[in-house]
């Protein structure tokens, strides 16, 4: 395998070689945890996958919150992108509003730039609380936005004011941090500030967990709702697909959280534990084996007969409904290889679903992820802040003494973190990751071209940027953040339609013409037409 | 579906909702992948070039190779020089392309990055060349940065050698590839050698071989390009997206110029080809001629599922303006024609073409989908034509939709089929005359359900 990564970064110009060296590692056995380079600046002119600070706040965490007004403040584009791209699925409730289908923007002109924009904001704003009456608005600043210094805050606080509804400014200019990543912490923040809490909800649920880091992609939260309530649990909280505000400003009443994406939420579900008294596992709902396991370790955090006895029915009856199609699909799928570029927790999810059928992941990445989702939290405390990430704020947190509940003991806590149980803890994909394959950080172009010509992987798992390119080269492609816009993907169910997806991409008749025959067998049988005899 | 829009339209002067527009890098790489051997750049923020790539890949399921100056914060303060070079430097070592085609972006352009600076600073290999355009996104539209890249492409490329090479050169403006590959077939049919380009056909619309190229076949290649300084004429088909290009080759290589409508339908077909007769004094084939009665042939045979429908239809402003007048052709009724592109030229070309009819409709630029909506709630049209945003309104209001134009990302195939030409006018007459049927035959009842059409 380092033979192969040698391949990959020798056509690298030195500076370039330098860097991208230190992103690529293989795990192997006297090297089980290596450090990999991550959450750094993408060297310009790479061909890369990552996006931006606007894309993460706007696009991935705030985007889904149906009933919330999302204005983009900047020129048309950002809004016109992130309009119903993302597969954020959500339905309207019943006295309820849902945006999803729509998008806003102030369409910035010329002049908005040279003058100043605020004004045309502050308007915008006014129109939409005219037009449309939402519970609220979020205000999503572009790259111009912050250059010419328009300041949202201020005008949000304004607005706030006026109409008695919460108008909330989200300082996500496209240039800040390295990656969506950075946006990702921006909307964590004005999240857990200025929402979460601010529910009247005195009830408190039995057996009330909230989901974090999971945005209903495909329809997974529903999935995951629907297995959490025949247990017996009430999800008080998705955070934030299929999301409305209403729900997200009581998710301080649940007794625990479950953290599905790490990347983007654990901002959120630290802040809470340290606010609320909330304790926090790491879930995966993606996959039959990881879906049992994060089941039964949020069943031990509640350690109660009946949620022990519930979780173990329904993983029995949810199993014997998908058994003789998993045995199929196993028998179909089994000794493949793939390679997986996704996300900042996907890669790692969905490995441990691609094993379910034994499929052997052999390249592992995640695009804009940092560290701890590759090493695990334990290293944390040596991660360096550099000048990218140092511009985030981090919020600094405080017990509510109002809302702060004990949903279990000191003792309990701990019993449970020596049992194994991820308390406030994440492996990151290294652990489940097998051995001699490689992990690689901001994967781009050039090195999918070389991994998949040395490799030869029979599928090859990421984002549409990639699709064509793979599959041209003859590689099974699939979306694994549109779900090549199928799905869910999530639970018990979700696996067998991930699996029924795959089973069809290898074995569609398509790829056997992909070579004309005149290619491969002798033609020179006939006359030549036209030729002399 | 879409259960937010109110029925009470009230005037909006700052808030955009659903666009029928975006910005202009986009439309920027798309000029630039019409360029053999061409890797389109993005100076600004990585996000741009994701977005651009996502949305292009989306409507035509082919890779889209572009590359970004991933600005961060400090590049933002101090400038995108460094990046810039860094950028270069990569580009030509790791994904050797003939040229670089760099647009720039809202941030690059608010900080006032200077390229051409940047450009004649960086190290370019032996016979490359890196070209440039401003795409301000807070300009226009993404028709708008289609165009700046076309006239980015003339400011840098065409030379005049003072020897004529008996070429006409033609600029498709923002149609498919398809649709650029329809045009090159009317002009071999026809005999006249030309240079056309941008010409994404070949690129956005290669076939599968099992291998991966980077650049692919098509695509106009940069000494074509280069050549065109040495045409006799010019068309520049589409105002909006072409005239630009056209007028600073004019000023740039004494090359005479006249702006077409694109040729959709009967009539905007007809004058294309009349004028390339009159200019290059070659004949209409009676090949085409034939395609031409098919097409007519075929409106006399549907014209009463046409005739006096009202429609309303959305999208680019050159395309949308030949459009209106092919369902004019057919007899129907442009009852709301709107583009999210600004610019008064579209409101009055509109407005004439209804005036001449002697029907009434309404013409809005810089328009946005979210008022046409509105407008279809107060009074309600039989069909829609428009992009595939346009599939909400349709199923919210329950009218018959036909995809059409960028970006169309939902249906398969799409962009292996023109709409330009008598070609196109037939499948254009295809596919609407489908969607009206269905609607009939879904609503009639049984006793009406006819066998025959």
């Amino acid at each position: 395998m380092k033979k192969v990564i040698n391949r990959v970064l020798e056509k690298y110009p030195a500076k370039t070689f330098k860097n991208r060296k230190a992103h690529i590692v293989v795990k192997t056995e006297e090297e089980p945890n290596p450090v990999i380079q991550a959450n750094v600046r993408t060297i310009p002119g790479i061909i890369t996958s990552r996006g931006c600070c606007y894309a993460g706040c706007k696009g991935v965490v705030m985007g889904p919150i149906k009933d919330m007004l999302h204005i983009t403040h900047g020129p048309i584009g950002c809004a016109y992108y992130t309009w119903g791209t993302r597969r954020n699925k959500a339905k309207l409730e019943k006295g309820g509003q849902n945006f999803i289908e729509y998008t806003f923007s102030t369409d910035m002109q010329d002049r908005d730039i040279v003058f100043g924009g605020t004004k045309k904001l502050a308007l915008a704003i006014k129109e939409a609380v005219e037009i449309f009456h939402p519970k609220a608005i979020g205000i999503y600043a572009t790259c111009p936005v912050g250059l010419i210094g328009d300041d949202i805050n201020a005008v949000a606080a304004e607005a706030t004011a006026l109409y008695g509804i919460d108008v909330m400014a989200f300082n996500c200019e496209g240039y800040k941090g390295v990656s969506q990543s950075a946006g990702h912490h921006i909307a964590n923040n004005v999240v857990f500030s200025d929402i979460i809490g601010k529910g009247t909800n005195k009830e408190h649920k039995k057996y009330a967990v909230n989901i974090l880091g999971e945005y209903n992609i495909g329809g997974d939260a529903w999935e995951m709702d629907r297995i959490l309530t025949k247990i017996g649990y009430n999800v008080v909280a998705t955070l934030s697909g299929d999301a409305n505000l209403d729900s997200i400003q009581n998710a301080h009443t649940a007794d625990v959280n479950v953290v599905q994406c790490h990347r983007s939420i654990n901002y959120i579900a630290e802040m809470m534990e340290t606010k609320y008294g909330i304790p926090w596992i790491k879930g995966n709902f993606i996959g039959v084996t990881s879906t049992i396991e994060t089941l039964r370790d949020l069943a031990k955090c509640f350690d109660d007969p009946y949620i022990y006895e519930r979780t173990e029915t329904v993983i029995a009856e949810e199993l014997s409904e998908i058994e003789g199609e998993v045995a199929y699909y196993k028998e179909k799928l089994e000794g493949k290889k793939a390679m997986l570029y996704v996300g900042g927790s996907r890669a790692d999810h969905y490995q441990r679903l691609l094993a379910d059928f034994g499929i052997e992941t052999i390249v592992a990445g995640f695009e804009f992820a940092h560290r701890d989702d590759y090493e695990g939290r334990e290293v944390i405390p040596s991660i360096k802040l550099d000048a990218d990430s140092k511009n985030i704020p981090q919020l600094t947190v405080q017990k509510d003494e109002e809302k702060y509940r004990v949903t279990m003991t000191p003792e309990r806590y701990e019993a449970l973190k020596s049992e194994g149980v991820p308390l406030a803890y994440y492996g990151g994909m290294v652990k489940t990751l097998n051995e001699n394959a490689i992990m690689v950080d901001d994967l781009n172009h050039h090195e999918i071209d070389e991994l998949i010509k040395s490799l030869n992987p029979d599928m090859f798992l990421s984002g549409i940027k990639e699709k064509y390119s793979v599959q041209k080269m003859g590689v099974l492609s699939k979306q694994l953040h549109s779900y090549d816009y199928t799905g869910p993907y999530a639970g018990f169910r979700g696996a067998l339609i991930f699996a029924r997806g795959l089973e069809a991409g290898i074995y569609t008749p398509a790829w056997k013409y992909v070579t004309p025959p005149w290619k491969t067998e002798p033609m020179l049988e006939g006359k030549v037409v036209g030729g002399e005899e | 579906m879409l259960d937010a829009t109110p029925k009470n339209i009230v005037e909006r002067k700052a808030l955009k909702i659903n666009p029928a527009k975006t910005c202009q890098p986009i439309g920027a790489m798309y000029a630039a992948l019409g360029i053999h051997n061409c890797l389109p750049h993005s100076h600004g923020s990585q996000g741009c070039c994701a977005f651009h790539r996502m949305q292009l890949t989306r409507m035509f399921k082919e890779p889209i190779m572009a590359s970004t100056s991933s600005f961060t914060e400090g590049a933002s303060v101090f400038g995108g020089g460094a990046n810039f070079k860094t950028a270069v430097k990569n580009i030509f070592t790791l994904y050797n392309p003939d040229i670089i085609a760099v647009h720039t972006t809202c941030l690059s352009e608010t900080i006032g990055d200077d390229i051409p600076t940047y450009i004649s600073t960086s190290e370019v290999p032996e016979g490359k060349v890196i070209i440039h355009a401003n795409t301000p996104s807070y300009v226009g539209s993404h028709v708008t940065g289609f165009s700046n890249m076309v006239k980015g492409m003339v400011n840098y490329l065409p030379k005049n050698s003072g020897e004529k090479n008996g070429k006409i050169n033609i600029i498709p403006g923002f149609v498919g590839p398809a649709d650029m590959k329809e045009i090159k077939r009317l002009l071999g049919i026809m005999d006249i050698p030309f240079i056309m380009y941008p010409d994404t056909n070949g690129v956005l619309d290669a076939p599968m071989t099992g291998k991966f190229e980077m650049y692919p076949k098509g695509g106009t290649k940069v000494a074509d390009i280069i050549d065109s300084g040495n045409s006799e004429f010019t068309f520049a088909i589409g105002k909006t997206a072409s005239e630009d290009g056209a007028t600073v080759l004019e000023k740039k290589c004494k090359i005479p110029f006249k702006t077409l409508y694109t040729p959709i339908g009967v009539e905007a077909t007809d004058e294309f080809l009349v004028e390339l007769t009159k200019e290059t004094g070659k004949e209409v084939p009676e090949e085409i001629e034939n395609e031409r009665g098919q097409l007519v042939d075929l409106m006399l045979d549907s014209y009463q599922y046409f005739h006096g429908k009202k429609v309303a239809i959305f999208g680019d402003p050159d395309v949308v303006i030949s459009l209106t007048r092919f369902v004019l052709e057919l007899g129907m009724i442009p009852k709301y024609v709107i583009t999210g592109t600004p610019g008064e030229t579209f409101e009055t070309e509109i407005k004439s073409l209804l005036e001449k009819a002697g029907v009434e409709g309404t013409a809005k630029a810089a328009s946005d989908l979210f008022e046409l909506q509105q407008w279809i709630k107060n009074d309600g049209v039989d069909l829609l034509i428009g992009n595939t945003h346009g599939k909400f309104i349709a199923r919210a209001e329950d009218i018959p939709f036909v995809r059409f134009g960028f970006l169309t990302m939902d249906r398969f195939g799409f962009y292996y089929n023109p709409v330009v030409g008598y070609e196109g006018g037939k499948r254009l007459v295809e596919n609407i005359s489908n969607v009206l049927l269905d609607r009939i035959e879904r609503d009639c009842t049984d006793e009406d359900f006819e066998l025959v059409r």
